[in-house]
């Protein structure tokens, strides 16, 4: 079976929250047969290594099946905090998208598009 | 009380700056019989206390008079009551304004300050931080220390039968969870439903983030009239479920999607989540899309509260200094990566962390995951923190030298300086924090001299 490449911004949306230093990046699928494709390629090392240059701390995965969502919690992600960080997004607001720009492996039955 | 009772909680104000148009909207058309206001960040406070220090009379939320002055008249049309976190730094010298205001404004008006989020007094200077574990101490000398009171502080407020009740720092869902325990007679050790009153008090509390503010994104996520956003309410049971809803005709939408990424946003552990009244669990919570911008709520749950507050340190850490410059057209990148390399060279003796960001191409997440483009025009930004402030101005100053002692075209540079508040966080048990509730009115100018405080309750503090 071939595959086709896309990014996680074809088939879920996020919203990115601060504490602290801490990013916690939601993943919400669009559609419930998107979910498990999720579950299986999205895991907390995958991501860590997709926001390598950003998180420099561990990735934790929680999973949400009622609500067909992940959830990423990305210590020593802010660069010491919305407080004290000299970046311009010192909230990591911006951060959802840059999860979203991770790529997906999808199988030419799996669609995938909201 | 009848089970069948609901009563509608709306929210105002979702933070600091938030619209008040929308707040407008719900008091008048909304038929509300609350409205919360939630107005102070984590470092909010910390920000209040420096005017605080500057002038005692200050220290609350900067918006409160434009907030007061556009909804007391229909909170005493429509005879709701409201619950805000804008006393800041100074809940106190915020109730007596909200007081002045209602006499401007020719209304009566009764105001109940909940009074003892500020602690410190307190705070041991080596308590380890919840951040990194070293002491308090460390991080600077503390200008403000703020425990996150529950809904027990807010409830004596409740039972004065004031119209407007202020806050310092309080969790933000503690404020709509307190109207559901005094109206629904819940139990304080009822975690089920404290859990439940906790998630809508969560979906809420940023207003408009619940209904599709903060998105949209064009061709996946339409929202409608998003220019018109209208703020939410929420029709709350006695069994602790609601339904989601917001004023026909504003714009916007709740649908699943929109509650999904409310409900989860920033909770570190959504079976987990750490509120002064509760451990509330949103893992098993069942949204149901009732259609026309209706979602039912249903199936919170939570375990006991813990035996500390969590308290909001707040300490001086220098000033920030920003400079940009704009570079644009043929080799823009090119002549911005010279000018940051310039810069980084006159400034990073005096300002080792100086930091450079290339604003069309790697500024906002820091990265461009190793796709490198040339963009039509680049904005050049530069920041540095320093100890003092003449030294982070040098930072605006060196960029705006630019112009005559930098790279070919760059314009429109522009300087900023702002001091720095740090926040940490720390762990305080309950027997140290005393609430209390001082009661205002219109028909006594002065606030009564003698704070009620409530009874100490064995066990609850």
């Amino acid at each position: 079976m071939s595959a086709t490449h896309r990014i996680l911004h074809d088939l879920a949306h996020c919203r990115a929250g601060d504490k602290g230093d801490t990013s916690i990046l939601s993943l919400i699928a669009y559609r419930a047969d998107d979910f498990p494709l999720l579950v299986k390629q999205v895991t907390a090392e995958a991501v860590a290594s997709h926001l390598k240059d950003i998180v420099r701390g561990e990735v934790t995965r929680h999973v949400l099946p009622k609500l067909c969502a992940l959830q990423f919690v990305c210590e020593h992600a802010l660069g010491t905090g919305v407080t004290t960080s000299t970046a311009l997004d010192t909230h990591g607001k911006a951060l959802s998208f840059a999860l979203l720009a991770m790529p997906i492996e999808l199988s030419e039955d799996q669609p995938g598009s909201p | 009380m009848a089970r069948h009772k609901t009563i509608r909680i709306g929210c105002g104000a979702g933070f600091q700056g938030d619209r008040i148009d929308p707040a407008v909207i719900l008091a008048a058309q909304g038929r509300l019989d609350w409205m919360v206001l939630e107005c102070l960040a984590e470092r909010t406070v910390a920000m209040a206390q420096l005017r605080r220090l500057a002038d005692p009379d200050l220290g609350y939320d900067p918006l409160l008079r434009a907030r007061m002055q556009a909804l007391l008249p229909l909170l005493k049309r429509n005879r709701f009551r409201l619950i805000s976190n804008l006393g800041a730094a100074n809940p106190l010298a915020a109730g007596r304004q909200v007081i002045a205001i209602a006499a401007e404004l020719g209304l009566k008006l009764k105001v109940a300050v909940v009074t003892g989020d500020d602690v410190l007094d307190r705070l041991e200077p080596g308590t380890a931080t919840l951040e990194t574990g070293q002491p308090v101490c460390e991080f600077g000398t503390p200008i403000s220390a703020n425990a996150y009171l529950g809904a027990d502080a807010i409830l004596p407020a409740i039972a004065t039968g004031a119209e407007v009740i202020i806050t310092g720092r309080v969790a933000d869902p503690s404020m709509f969870l307190a109207p559901m325990i005094r109206e629904f007679g819940w139990p304080l050790e009822a975690p089920t439903l404290l859990g439940r009153g906790t998630v809508i008090g969560h979906l809420l509390e940023c207003a408009g983030q619940l209904t599709g503010g903060y998105f949209a994104d064009p061709g996946r996520k339409a929202v409608r009239d998003l220019a018109h956003l209208g703020f939410p309410f929420c029709d709350v049971g006695a069994d602790g479920n609601g339904t989601l809803g917001k004023v026909a005709g504003t714009g916007g939408m709740i649908t699943l999607a929109t509650v999904k990424e409310q409900l989860l946003y920033e909770v570190i552990d959504p079976g987990a989540y750490v509120t002064p009244d509760v451990v509330a669990d949103f893992s098993g919570v069942d949204l149901i899309d009732m259609g026309e911008d209706r979602v039912r709520v249903e199936n919170g749950t939570g375990s006991a509260r813990t035996g500390t507050l969590k308290v909001s340190v707040g300490y001086r850490a220098g000033y920030i200094g920003e400079g940009e410059i704009s570079y644009a057209g043929p080799n823009a990148r090119a002549r911005a990566v010279l000018a940051g390399a310039i810069m980084h060279e006159r400034l990073h003796h005096d300002l080792p962390d100086v930091r450079i960001d290339l604003i069309g191409v790697d500024s906002t997440h820091r990265t461009d995951f190793g796709h490198p483009h040339d963009p039509y025009e680049v904005r050049l930004r530069v920041a540095a923190s320093g100890s003092t402030r003449e030294l982070a101005e040098r930072v605006g100053l060196e960029v705006e030298a630019l112009y005559t002692n930098g790279p070919a075209g760059g314009g429109g540079a522009r300087k900023f300086i702002s001091e720095r508040v740090g926040i940490v966080s720390t762990l305080m048990p309950r027997d140290q924090v005393t609430t209390g509730v001082v009661r205002m009115s219109t028909d006594r100018q002065l606030p009564q001299a003698a704070a009620i405080s409530p009874p100490p309750t064995p066990g609850r503090t």
